[in-house]
């Protein structure tokens, strides 16, 4: 429930944020002007940041690739199309995007690697023995079971890590019944 | 003092029917007696009457009558209920006061009992409505109950609606940068890098100075057979380590995120129970995943897992509203409306998605959920549009805008098409259920990272040298779905210039011209293109990373579409004085749209794989904004479904839930075989008799030693073991909670107690143990059908009512009992499956 909490909190916050960021910004619109091969002219294409009421071939082509009397025939084959993006909201996006997964992978690392380590400096070889197999099996298993035996900790640390393993012990579950035994989502 | 009473007998419904104020007391009418439902006054009256009811039966095994004693029964209920509240120690831990905790939940891999939850829900509405009248406060709560259905509808649409946009934006993104990196700020991708530039030339439009490939920041050039195996090398290398990341987090953190999805929500919104499946970490994973695994390259799209996303929205914020949280039926409806906002913010199409819902993955529908689904579809959909994470106000990458007229001549084509579709559909599923079954049961399916690695390494080698295939899946749809005007470069639009182009003219559509030199090499490019995609969806997809079909086939079919329609264009532009052209096709006449082939490919092979028609067509037609090409997408549709249908009659979606086993009741498949509810009913002859628990003659001990000794997920409660008379049905789960639960808190329960299901206990010697008392956890109201009742029947009260369980008796004795996965064993082995198939209950 807190949890939940949190993270309609924190979604407010995003999205506070990303009003804030994707204010218009004058890189931000554009108007585009596609205009085709014509008799003897190149086909061009031209960017030019103007308003929308402005955006027409008239005002953004610039210099007018023909002479005057072919300008309307030129211009009626041009398209142009107003665009607007948010630059702010792709740079917060992938940003987010980017720090979620590299706290992942780094959680990853510390479950898999670092975790295992630790257990095995902190608890020399009497308990390495006993729980070598499991460790073998698999990587996330009763680290934190033997961390939390051993020491008495404050009673929140005590309730985060019990969530923990509980967490644990389901995704270990899961993937059994996924790639080990394939009984679902194969 | 009880046995005054038990001279009346008394039918159970009319008792119903006639005790005063019953009706609007909660939980009874229902066949549920309420201990769902804690502090509720009337509790101790309405159960106390219910137990006098059954209790008279219970004495006797005669008849109940319908007549008589009316008057002395009230009488003697309330008299009755004063003596029960002084009755003993029992009262303090009644289950009835307290409903414990698990109690009326589900286990894992088991499937829920509609019946059961939508009573539970009637009831709590009941009692809502019924508070209200008494206070304000209570005014509010049953208002803003009312209201939280719609208001969680809002809160899934933005959610999924933001998730969606960013994803779009993230996987944009990852994919250009296999290609390059942008120089004025990482974070842009090719198009929005050169967004600004003028440096773009009409020919090549997505080239600027800030956006540099890969082998111009490392070897210095952009030109020469050396850029090309610096950018070669370094496609694969992403790809690999996109893939590589995905299928790790998937294996780590939540192996529930692989796949498509759909298959899995299908059959949850059936009633299955997949505990984790739609959690906060599945969210996560699949969201960061997803990503990964779209712009690793490989020939996957991002449809299926978004409605998983949306869902699992859906999921997470039920927990939020305890309407939604405590019932398993009503978070359903939920899910079901979450599954249209999936297919809304995928597609852009909030009706399509609505449709889609009904039609592909909805169970139970009712027209409250079609226009929750409507609103939050609609939120999705807006909130990605404000987003606008292609920065073109369009919510898809391949939307078309066309408007160019058909004839009806094309519609063979268009027939063709739809054959293609059908062919490729079952090719597909036939394909892929194969591979799949291989993986489950061979070696391979041990090495989940490797495929998934093997796999992405050969789809980055073949992909890379060919255009179309390096593209992304949008992207390669986009430009086939694309009309040539003269606007278009592309390679697709090669055609040699005709000589006296008409320079008046005004508009930018363009006759039919001869195929140029461009144009042929695009075709063979793209038919290698087709064959390369083929073959690489059917081992793609059901690999261990997130993974949808959509787009995969929408892209073959936009290719053979794609290239039947350039076929035509140029049949008509050299035979144009041909009978069947004559008429509409006169030499420098715009005819033949190939776009438009390409559209009505995509449908037809959409179509084919999954089986959709109407909410298929309209996801078309709202890609494409122009309502006149429904009925070519209906022609295709429809030829594509018969094709199909004849040669298997399910989709990619059932394939998947019969290779797994998930006992989905397929509410599409008419039941044909004559056999009757005893023929399916357990025990079979032969077996040992039916395991039950009488009412109250069973001790503690007993239960727990059968319970023990047997697997089931349920026991009926009858009368005696030798009347076998049925009283109720209770849930293996429920009796072993309870039992464990009194056995700690109540005092004097031991082995030797009595397990009572009736309502007063029966006479015991002064020195027995308490009674435990389990009434409240049984199910008053087990469906039961007699033995002779054709199955056809049966299947169709399983399916409608969403049940279970039903119990068979035969002369009014319990004789067995069917449950789901009996019947879908039976048809299993009907179709000559194999009945052990079906793994779960």
């Amino acid at each position: 429930m807190k949890f939940l909490f949190g993270v309609e909190a924190l979604c407010l916050a995003c999205f506070v944020l990303l009003s804030q960021v994707s204010a218009k910004n004058s890189e931000d619109i554009r108007c585009k002007c596609i205009c085709p091969p014509y008799r003897d002219v190149e086909g061009q294409i031209y960017k030019q940041n103007v308003s929308l009421k402005d955006c027409t071939c008239l005002h953004v082509v610039v210099p007018m690739p023909v002479d005057g009397k072919d300008v309307e025939a030129y211009c009626l084959r041009c398209e142009c199309k107003y665009e607007e993006r948010s630059s702010g909201t792709i740079k917060v996006t992938i940003i987010i995007y980017l720090s979620i997964l590299g706290l992942l992978l780094l959680y990853m690392v510390y479950l898999t690697l670092l975790e295992p380590m630790l257990k095995r400096r902190l608890f020399g070889h009497s308990q390495l023995i006993q729980s070598d197999d499991d460790v073998d099996q698999q990587p996330f298993a009763n680290a934190h079971n033997v961390l939390s035996r051993s020491h008495s900790r404050p009673n929140m640390l005590n309730k985060v890590e019990h969530a923990q393993q509980r967490w644990r012990r389901q995704v270990q579950e899961q993937r059994k019944s996924v790639f080990d035994r394939h009984v679902v989502l194969s | 003092m009880f046995q005054f009473l038990s001279s009346l007998y008394r039918n159970y419904a009319l008792a119903v029917d006639r005790a005063p104020g019953l009706m609007e007391n909660p939980g009874y009418s229902s066949g549920f007696d309420g201990l769902h439902h804690p502090s509720d006054d009337d509790d101790d009256e309405m159960v106390d009457i219910a137990g006098a009811t059954l209790d008279f039966s219970a004495t006797d095994d005669v008849p109940p009558l319908s007549s008589g004693g009316y008057d002395e029964y009230s009488a003697g209920s309330s008299s009755r209920a004063a003596g029960m509240n002084g009755s003993g120690p029992t009262k303090l831990v009644d289950p009835l006061e307290d409903p414990l905790p698990g109690v009326g939940t589900y286990e894992d891999f088991n499937t829920i009992d509609w019946v059961r939850e939508k009573s539970k829900d009637r009831d709590r509405h009941r009692e809502i409505t019924n508070k209200s009248r008494e206070s304000t406060v209570a005014l509010l709560h049953s208002v803003s109950d009312a209201f939280s259905g719609w208001l969680l509808m809002l809160l899934v649409g933005l959610m999924a609606g933001a998730l969606a946009g960013g994803i779009d934006i993230a996987a944009h993104w990852m994919t250009d940068l296999k290609e390059g990196v942008c120089l004025i700020g990482f974070w842009f991708n090719h198009e929005h890098c050169c967004w600004t530039s003028n440096e773009t030339t009409f020919q090549e439009r997505d080239r600027c100075p800030q956006w540099k490939s890969w082998a111009e920041l490392i070897a210095g050039t952009a030109q020469g057979p050396f850029a090309y195996i610096v950018n070669y090398l370094m496609y694969i290398f992403w790809a690999l380590l996109f893939s590589f990341l995905a299928v790790t987090l998937v294996r780590a953190f939540a192996p529930y995120a692989c796949g498509s999805g759909i298959p899995e929500i299908k059959t949850i919104l059936s009633g299955f129970i997949i505990r984790g499946y739609l959690g906060k970490w599945t969210l996560i994973i699949k969201t960061i995943t997803l990503v990964l695994a779209v712009s690793s390259g490989l020939s996957l799209g991002k449809e299926g897992p978004l409605v998983h996303v949306a869902c699992c929205c859906a999921n997470i914020l039920c927990h939020l509203f305890t309407k939604y949280r405590k019932n398993e039926a009503k978070r359903r409806e939920v899910l079901s409306a979450a599954a249209a906002v999936g297919v809304s913010v995928a597609f852009g199409a909030p009706i399509g998605g609505v449709l889609f819902s009904l039609e592909e993955v909805s169970y139970y529908f009712p027209l409250k959920t079609l226009w929750r689904s409507f609103f939050a579809a609609l939120v999705a959909a807006f909130t990605l549009r404000s987003i606008n994470p292609f920065g073109n106000s369009r919510l898809v990458l391949f939307y078309v805008e066309f408007h160019a007229p058909w004839h009806l001549v094309e519609l063979a084509p268009f027939i063709l098409l739809g054959i293609f579709g059908g062919l490729w559909g079952t090719l597909f599923i036939k394909a892929n259920i194969a591979w799949c079954r291989t993986r489950k049961t061979t070696r391979l399916g041990h090495y989940p990272v490797i495929e998934v690695l093997l796999v992405t390494a050969v789809t980055a080698l073949l992909a890379f040298p060919n255009s179309y295939t390096r593209m992304s899946g949008a992207e390669l749809i986009s430009e086939l779905f694309n009309d040539c005007s003269l606007l278009d470069s592309s390679q697709l639009c090669g055609y040699k210039q005709p000589v006296n182009t008409s320079e008046t003219g005004v508009d930018n559509s363009l006759a039919d011209r001869p195929a140029g030199p461009g144009l042929c090499t695009a075709l063979w490019q793209l038919a290698l293109a087709l064959i390369f995609k083929i073959l690489i969806t059917v081992i793609t997809f059901g690999m261990k990373v997130p993974s949808g079909l959509f787009i995969p086939s929408m892209a073959v079919g936009a290719i053979a579409g794609r290239l039947l329609g350039v076929g035509m264009e140029q049949l008509a532009y050299y035979n144009h004085d041909w009978l069947l052209f004559r008429g509409w096709c006169s030499p420098g006449a715009d005819c033949i749209t190939p776009g438009l082939y390409a559209m009505v490919g995509a449908a037809a092979c959409l179509g084919g794989v999954t089986r959709m028609t109407v909410s298929l067509v309209v996801i078309m037609f709202e890609l494409t904004g122009g309502l006149e090409y429904i009925v070519p997408l209906m022609a295709a549709t429809m030829t594509s479904k018969w094709v199909a249908d004849a040669f298997g009659r399910e989709g990619i979606y059932e394939a998947h839930i019969r290779l797994n086993g998930y006992p989905f009741l397929e509410p599409k498949e008419e039941f044909e075989h004559s056999s009757l509810a005893v023929d399916v009913m357990r025990p079979r002859r032969g077996d040992p008799a039916l395991a039950v628990l009488t009412q109250d003659s069973m001790t503690v001990g007993e239960v727990e030693t059968l319970v023990e000794s047997t697997h089931y997920s349920g026991f009926p409660v009858v009368i005696s073991q030798e009347s076998q008379r049925l009283v109720g049905f209770v849930l293996r789960r429920d009796l072993l909670i309870s039992i464990d639960n009194a056995r700690k808190r109540q005092d004097g329960i031991v082995s030797a107690s009595l397990v009572v299901f009736t309502e007063h206990c029966p006479a015991q010697p002064p020195e027995a143990p308490p009674p435990l008392r389990l009434r409240g956890i049984m199910d008053l109201s087990p469906f039961t059908v007699t033995d002779h009742t054709p199955m056809d029947i049966t299947v169709d009260i399983f399916r409608k009512l969403g049940l279970r369980q039903c119990l068979v008796t035969h002369n009014g004795r319990l004789l067995g009992i069917i449950t789901k996965k009996d019947i879908l064993k039976h048809m299993a082995q009907i179709s000559n499956r194999d009945p052990d198939s079906i793994l779960f209950n």
